[in-house]
């Protein structure tokens, strides 16, 4: 008997491990909002607000300094950082709506398809998902370019871009998350709103929509965090907009600054919260999936929701 | 009537399975059209130019004519690139392999050993995978700078090598792994293990006959899951290699951004589109094995 105990024991600490090495950068990241510059940097910019020391003038930040609280106002009156997180939200915004429409659509006509019409669909679904992203991006890119070569309507390499690559892949994950619970969820309900007189439409609004709710909302959630946080795809498709990711990407590149250590700290805190909201609200209106339904799920399980 | 009607389509679509229901609620199949539209124009056209680039010869700066120029695709056997693809598909695995030792026992000690605080476990390892992935790589380099604690008190100095790139894509990749795992573990019967032990067989014999054969599918998929977007990896390697390491997924977005050489960027991208087809093919005959023969 003792042994399986020691087991545990051994599994623990691994697992204590793991989470360690999951959570301590992003813990590392959200002290170091409050760094102070460096005491050199300190001592030639004395006098002046620490957090208006220019970045490459700051030194060393990775190592602890002293407390201050002001990245966090710096952060958020930035000329460049601002904006780019406006563009991001309506571009996530518009993208989530679009994607989780074209989802639910196809979810419902999908989940009860016959397998041979169904799997065609299928293959093209699962190839969006595993089409590296660099290579969609450079794609869309030329695709987008030679579109607007050829037809001066189309979008110019902007905002509209990013909108139109990105919802490709949202709407497939918006899909498989919608399919899996529509799957999971039977058509007894139905067949009985049927059986009673009901039709489709009404059907579908009364009885379908409402047990639907929590599997679209965390599709279109996530599919808003997606695009959100997405890099790749929009700095090939840009044109001169900035996102979010773009402008943090080229910060990390080119110098920490705490400010950006404090503008990540609130996205990530504002992330946890609507992640965590969301799951608490699946987890009461929870339909167990059927027998069976895991591989079709892979993606919804992938991301937790099924 | 309607009913009727339903039910005399029913027979003709189905003339051989009777169903013992002869009604099931469906959605029109035109509910596909949107998407299928959108993906047709967005995700396939876009492909097909790419092939079409890939394909096409170059003229000048940016110039192309379209064709069948198969010499974009004979430059990839130039030894330089090969090496690319080659530590493309090298650190893949190493990740993949280090993601699976990493997070096996994690997902074991979950499915295993939780009871109440199985779902806040399961909320601990989910919540990563939804935070930016960008976020996420600059707080491990952060940690890992070589002013840092690390690198100055511990003498743990990776940043800017092959190391931190594989730090970093366990990093990231490890929620993705997780998931599937724990689900194929929470599925597990651990009487088995039980009636195994009981029988006489030692625990470690007992997990590698009865835990691992009935989990492997879903190591399997986790594996794929992780392995495809590492060999597609842009972002860690640019930040956590700066540039020293470049991978597959490197290469072909400097084709576009700096070298501006589109067709063979796009020559490229579909290389590593073929490359990848044949693990996924490959895992899916093993699924289809498993299917048969396992449970």
């Amino acid at each position: 008997m003792a042994r399986p105990v020691k087991a545990k024991h051994g599994f623990t600490a691994w697992a204590v491990l793991v989470f360690a090495f999951l959570y301590l950068p992003i813990l590392v990241m959200a002290i170091f909002a409050f760094n102070k510059p460096s005491a050199a940097a300190l001592a030639t910019y004395h006098g002046s607000n620490v957090c208006s020391i220019p970045p490459d003038q700051i030194g060393n930040i990775t190592v602890w300094n002293g407390f201050t609280s002001c990245w966090f106002s710096a952060g958020l009156h930035d000329p460049t950082y601002i904006p780019a997180i406006v563009v991001s939200l309506q571009i996530a915004a518009e993208a989530s709506i679009i994607a989780t429409l074209l989802g639910l659509c196809a979810a419902l006509a999908l989940a009860r398809m016959k397998p041979r019409f169904r799997a065609p669909f299928d293959v093209l679904v699962y190839l969006t998902l595993v089409v590296p992203e660099i290579v969609i991006a450079v794609a869309s890119l030329i695709f987008f370019v030679q579109a607007r070569n050829h037809f001066p309507a189309f979008p110019a390499l902007g905002k509209g871009t990013i909108l139109l690559g990105q919802v490709v892949f949202n709407a497939s994950l918006a899909m498989l998350i919608i399919r899996a619970r529509f799957v999971g969820m039977g058509d007894a309900l139905e067949e009985a709103a049927y059986d009673l007189g009901s039709g489709p439409l009404a059907t579908f609004r009364q009885i379908t929509l409402p047990r639907l709710m929590p599997a679209i909302v965390a599709a279109a959630l996530l599919s808003f965090t997606f695009s959100f946080d997405d890099y790749i795809l929009p700095v090939f498709t840009n044109g001169t907009t900035n996102t979010w990711p773009i402008v943090l990407y080229s910060a990390v590149r080119f110098g920490l600054t705490p400010a950006v250590n404090a503008l990540a700290t609130i996205m990530l805190g504002a992330t946890v919260l609507a992640v965590t909201v969301t799951a608490i609200i699946l987890r009461r209106s929870r339909v167990q999936a059927a027998p069976g339904q895991e591989q079709t799920a892979g993606f919804g399980i992938a991301v937790g929701l099924r | 009537m309607a009913v009727a009607e339903q039910a005399a389509e029913e027979v003709v679509t189905t003339p051989v399975r009777r169903r013992k229901r002869s009604f099931r609620p469906r959605y029109p199949a035109w509910l596909t059209t949107p998407s299928f539209l959108y993906y047709a124009i967005f995700f396939l056209g876009p492909m097909a130019i790419l092939v079409a680039f890939s394909l096409a010869t170059q003229r000048g700066f940016g110039g192309l004519s379209y064709g069948f120029d198969l010499t974009q695709y004979r430059l990839i056997g130039n030894s330089l690139y090969v090496t690319i693809f080659v530590r493309t598909l090298v650190m893949a695995s190493i990740g993949t392999v280090l993601t699976i030792a990493v997070g096996y026992p994690l997902a074991y000690w979950m499915a295993r050993y939780l009871t109440t605080y199985k779902m806040l476990a399961l909320l601990l390892v989910v919540v990563p995978f939804w935070t930016s992935f960008l976020i996420r790589t600059y707080a491990l380099k952060i940690i890992l700078d070589p002013n840092g604690y690390l690198a100055r008190d511990l003498g743990i100095n990776i940043l800017y090598t092959r190391y931190a790139v594989a730090v970093g894509l366990v990093y990231n990749y490890l929620p993705l792994f997780i998931l599937p795992v724990f689900a194929s573990l929470e599925r597990m019967d651990w009487t088995l293990i039980e009636a195994a032990t009981d029988l006489g067989a030692r625990p470690f014999a007992a997990f590698r006959e009865i835990t691992l054969r009935l989990t492997l599918p879903g190591v399997l998929t986790g594996a794929l899951l992780v392995f495809i977007p590492m060999t597609g990896e842009y972002i860690i390697p640019n930040i956590l290699s700066g540039g020293n390491y470049e991978l597959v997924g490197n290469v072909i977005g400097d084709q576009f951004n700096q070298a501006q050489n589109q067709p063979f960027g796009s020559a490229l991208s579909i290389t590593l589109m073929a490359a990848l087809s044949v693990f996924v093919i490959v895992y899916i005959v093993f699924a289809r094995k498993e299917e048969r023969f396992g449970g």
